[in-house]
């Protein structure tokens, strides 16, 4: 029996919920128990840093990296996780795109640091203490990472193979992405694995017709019919600009796609796609009602670049 | 037919003739009241009483509604129909005493009072009922009735209240003899002087008197019958029988290869701009009233008066009524200033009025125009260089009494004048036609800023659209004169007829495509296309783009979530190195 396939996880700037993914292949993960060694995934084994240091170069074979890059710390594990491995794979649309702790970019660091540790009304903060890189205690010194100026994708600090787009991925495309890695059937570096080639549209079974929006709502004000395209009742559904693969639970569940599998194979821009649609789409050829129908979506940023504003072309907000 | 014998006189009428109709033949003259030759007769008034002799028998008969018979003898003023006509009128004029017609038949006859008591010495209506048949039998409303029994007999509507069965076609006013009714508007509101020139029309009538061709029409929604489904009195009068209810329009589709559009223009609503007065003071007349009101065919056989009937003795003109104003629209109307010269060079010759001209600048830019502008100076038409501000009629010095107050700051002079004037002519600037968004987009062409459709190139394609074969002619695609307007419609209509004689034409090399495989389907481009160039091909399930039909616009390209639409020569890679390249000198 050829040796096993060394594999490592780590997680970065990300909610934890890829960590999850990986586990909802279920009794699979006993397949991969079976064919792989853990080397290295800190959220569900004992690892340290030092274990991973103290590896040759290139001695894993997959790393599966979920999250984005916000501090030293996670800029420091990436640049050594990738020294260590063969694979670099970057895991749900945190790694990908940026994702929700991507939306951070729309504000400065600076904005930031103040609102959570001043301005908040649970703050309790008289003295106006802030993070600081190395604080001297009786105990000795005390280091916290540095806290960057900007969310990067993993792609945007170092070298990655592979991606795997979703929030989280779903069981299945995770369990063919490692499929792929554990029979060595791998595609040309820098694929996304594990999703489709077309849009979610062409998986949803929604009835499509004319798309004329008099108004915008957003999903809680009002019932969406469950037969119907989202974006023909006025919901703004991510569906049209995003690639498919999930299978589409969430407009199974009667809740527009969000966007999480990022743009589609031919898109640049996921997020100025989605708002031109959008404001095509407007039933009125008054520049004016135009102007005020797509006035009233709230939060145009948050629905349209929810998953990608790091890895957009806006990549983040002009601020300061 | 049968032979008749009328006061002495033999006649031979068509059987069913009546007496009266007999006696119109001869022109013998018997009164009548509650007759009318478009409604059966009723003999209702009794006042056309006449003696008549058949086979020996006499006997006094209604000449109205009696028939004549083959020998019968008529004497329309025996001693004993006269007698009893001038019983009947007697009794009429105590029924009626304040009835005109009532009174005009007693003096013929010879009475100067009834013997009968007089109830209501104002009363006019004699009972006949015609306005009752009128309303019933021809009109179909039924709005009206009799009400009550002998002396206590009137014509009413229902319960004597306001009914809501009235149509208001004022029939009954129409055919009344004794005007006992006549209609008033209920808010007392008087006659002014542009609705006395372009003022109420009747439901069938020609357009214009200068119509081409020379035919008149129904207006359904004026027409009685359409309303009542009866009536259809015009139809008995028409000899010729050209009159037909039950035509309909008809919408035709007529495929054709080319369309010149030339739907022309709007002229500025002064009632927009307060300042004129424009709706609300007499003798403030648009460009248009005027034109109606001088021209020859029109109200007053082209006599150009003030609303009381007297000549103006001076007149002011007002440029740039709506034109070059912020406020409203910004762009020269280019034709304003030169039909204003023409009103104050007509006012002059036919009623040698002192005229001013308020303006802003003269733009006399056409072959004669200049010497047209000299020539009016000659005339001695004032010209005054500032824009009237403000038309008034509140008097401000005893010369101003009873006129209009042109108040307008004059730049040459440098002061602000006050010019008392009898009418105010406004020179209207022209407005792109208020259908005109609704006209684009029946025929995919665009219109500019200011709403006049656009042409494809201001000087190298001027009567093109952005649509092959849809071309433009006239004060649509921009305000023009008359020779500007044919000049245009020239070259349009040769632009056509060089398309369809041709019989191709070229397409645009920058259409765009969908690439099936990226295409998700979401059917957002369809709809969006102005050239319904895109289809959805259900088999495949996938958009199509049509390149016959497609221009190239980029709209589905921009709308495409899922990038799979693309336009040539436009795509994403193109876009980018050329923005690069547009940002490397920077």
């Amino acid at each position: 029996m050829s040796e096993k396939l060394k594999i490592g996880l780590y997680w970065a700037a990300s909610c934890g919920g890829c960590e999850i993914a990986v586990l909802e292949i279920k009794e699979k993960i006993l397949d991969v128990a079976a064919a792989c060694d853990i080397l290295f995934w800190p959220v569900a084994l004992d690892f340290k840093y030092k274990d991973v240091e103290a590896m040759p170069d290139k001695h894993m074979d997959v790393v599966l990296f979920n999250g984005a890059i916000r501090t030293s710390e996670q800029e420091h594990l990436a640049k050594l996780l990738r020294q260590k491995c063969k694979v670099l794979v970057a895991y749900g649309s945190c790694a990908s795109e940026g994702c929700i702790p991507g939306l951070a970019n729309l504000y400065s660091r600076q904005s930031i640091l103040d609102r959570v540790f001043k301005e908040t009304p649970s703050t309790d903060n008289p003295n106006g203490t802030m993070p600081q890189l190395k604080v001297k205690v009786d105990e000795g010194e005390l280091c916290l990472p540095e806290f960057y100026e900007r969310v990067d994708t993993l792609a945007q600090t170092v070298d990655v193979d592979y991606f795997v787009p979703g929030c989280p991925p779903v069981a299945d495309q995770t369990w063919a992405a490692l499929e792929a890695i554990v029979s060595g059937k791998l595609p040309p570096k820098g694929s996304i694995v594990g999703a489709g080639e077309k849009t979610v549209c062409d998986d949803c079974e929604r009835k499509r017709e004319e798309k004329k929006i008099k108004k915008f709502y957003r999903p809680w004000e009002i019932i969406a019919d469950n037969e119907k395209c989202f974006l023909e009742q006025g919901i703004i559904c991510a569906g049209p600009a995003t690639r498919d693969g999930c299978g589409t639970p969430c407009i199974k569940g009667n809740m527009p796609c969000r966007g999480c599998y990022g743009p589609p194979p031919e898109v640049v821009d996921q997020g100025a796609k989605l708002l031109s649609a959008l404001g095509s789409i407007v039933d009125s050829t008054d520049p004016d009602e135009i102007q005020r129908v797509v006035g009233e979506i709230v939060d145009p940023v948050g629905y349209c670049y929810r998953f990608g504003l790091p890895n957009s072309m806006l990549r983040r907000a002009k601020v300061g | 037919m049968v032979n008749v014998t009328l006061d002495g006189k033999k006649i031979q009428v068509e059987e069913g003739t009546t007496i009266l109709q007999a006696a119109d033949k001869l022109d013998v003259k018997i009164p009548t009241l509650c007759y009318h030759p478009l409604l059966d007769p009723y003999a209702a008034c009794r006042v056309c009483v006449v003696e008549a002799s058949v086979k020996g028998k006499t006997d006094l008969v209604t000449s109205c509604n009696t028939k004549v018979l083959e020998g019968m003898e008529v004497k329309t003023a025996s001693e004993r129909a006269l007698k009893a006509r001038k019983l009947n009128v007697e009794m009429l004029m105590a029924q009626a005493p304040a009835a005109e017609p009532v009174k005009e038949i007693a003096k013929e006859l010879g009475i100067t009072k009834t013997r009968f008591e007089i109830k209501d010495p104002n009363e006019k209506c004699i009972l006949c009922g015609l306005c009752v048949r009128t309303c019933t039998d021809v009109v179909g409303a039924e709005a009206i009735s009799f009400i009550e029994r002998g002396k206590d007999r009137t014509v009413a509507p229902p319960f004597n209240e306001p009914s809501e069965a009235c149509i208001g076609c004022t029939a009954c006013a129409y055919f009344c003899p004794t005007q006992a009714i006549v209609f008033e508007d209920k808010y007392g509101r008087e006659i002014i002087h542009d609705e006395l020139h372009l003022g109420p029309v009747t439901a069938i009538r020609v357009p214009i008197r200068q119509a081409v061709p020379m035919v008149p029409f129904i207006d359904k929604d004026a027409c009685i019958h359409f309303k009542t489904e009866q009536c259809k009195l015009c139809e008995k009068v028409c000899e010729p029988e050209a009159i037909n209810h039950a035509m309909e329009d008809e919408v035709m589709e007529i495929d054709v290869g080319s369309i010149i559009i030339a739907t022309g223009y709007d002229i500025f609503d002064a009632k927009k701009n307060a300042v004129y007065g424009y709706g609300r003071l007499d003798n403030v007349l648009s460009g248009l009233d005027f034109e109606r009101l001088c021209n020859a065919g029109g109200p007053t056989g082209g006599n150009i008066l003030l609303k009381d009937g007297r000549k103006p003795e001076s007149v002011a003109i007002l440029h740039c009524v709506g034109s070059r104003d912020r406020n409203y629209n910004e762009w020269c109307s280019r034709v304003c200033c030169m039909y204003a010269m023409k009103f104050a060079h007509l006012v002059r010759e036919k009623t040698g009025a002192k005229v001013h001209e308020f303006y802003i600048d003269i733009r006399a830019f056409g072959k004669g125009y200049e010497e047209f502008y000299n020539r009016l100076m000659e005339e001695d038409v004032i010209f005054i260089r500032g824009k009237g501000a403000e038309v008034t009629d509140v008097a401000e010095t005893p010369e101003e009494e009873g006129k209009l107050v042109v108040v307008c700051e004059d730049t040459l002079l440098g002061l602000v004048r006050r010019v008392p004037v009898d009418m105010v002519l406004l020179g209207n600037g022209l407005e792109p036609r208020r259908d005109a968004d609704e006209i684009a987009r029946k025929f995919n062409i665009g219109c500019s800023h200011e709403g006049f459709f656009l042409e494809r190139h201001p000087k190298l394609g001027p009567v093109h659209t952005a649509s092959d074969g849809i071309f433009l002619a006239g004060a649509c695609q921009g305000p023009k004169d008359i020779p500007d307007t044919v000049a245009q419609a020239g070259a349009a209509a040769s632009e056509a007829m060089a398309m369809a004689d041709r019989g191709t034409f070229e397409l645009e090399p920058i259409t765009s495509f969908i690439n099936e495989e990226l295409c998700g389907a979401c059917k957002t481009c369809v709809a969006l296309c102005p050239y319904t160039a895109i289809t959805f091909d259900e088999e495949k399930n996938v958009s199509v783009v049509e390149e016959a039909l497609c221009k190239g616009c980029g709209t589905c390209v921009a709308a495409c979530p899922a990038g799979a639409a693309t336009q040539h020569g436009f795509d994403d890679e193109e876009m980018f190195a050329e923005i690069e390249g547009a940002l490397s000198v920077v």
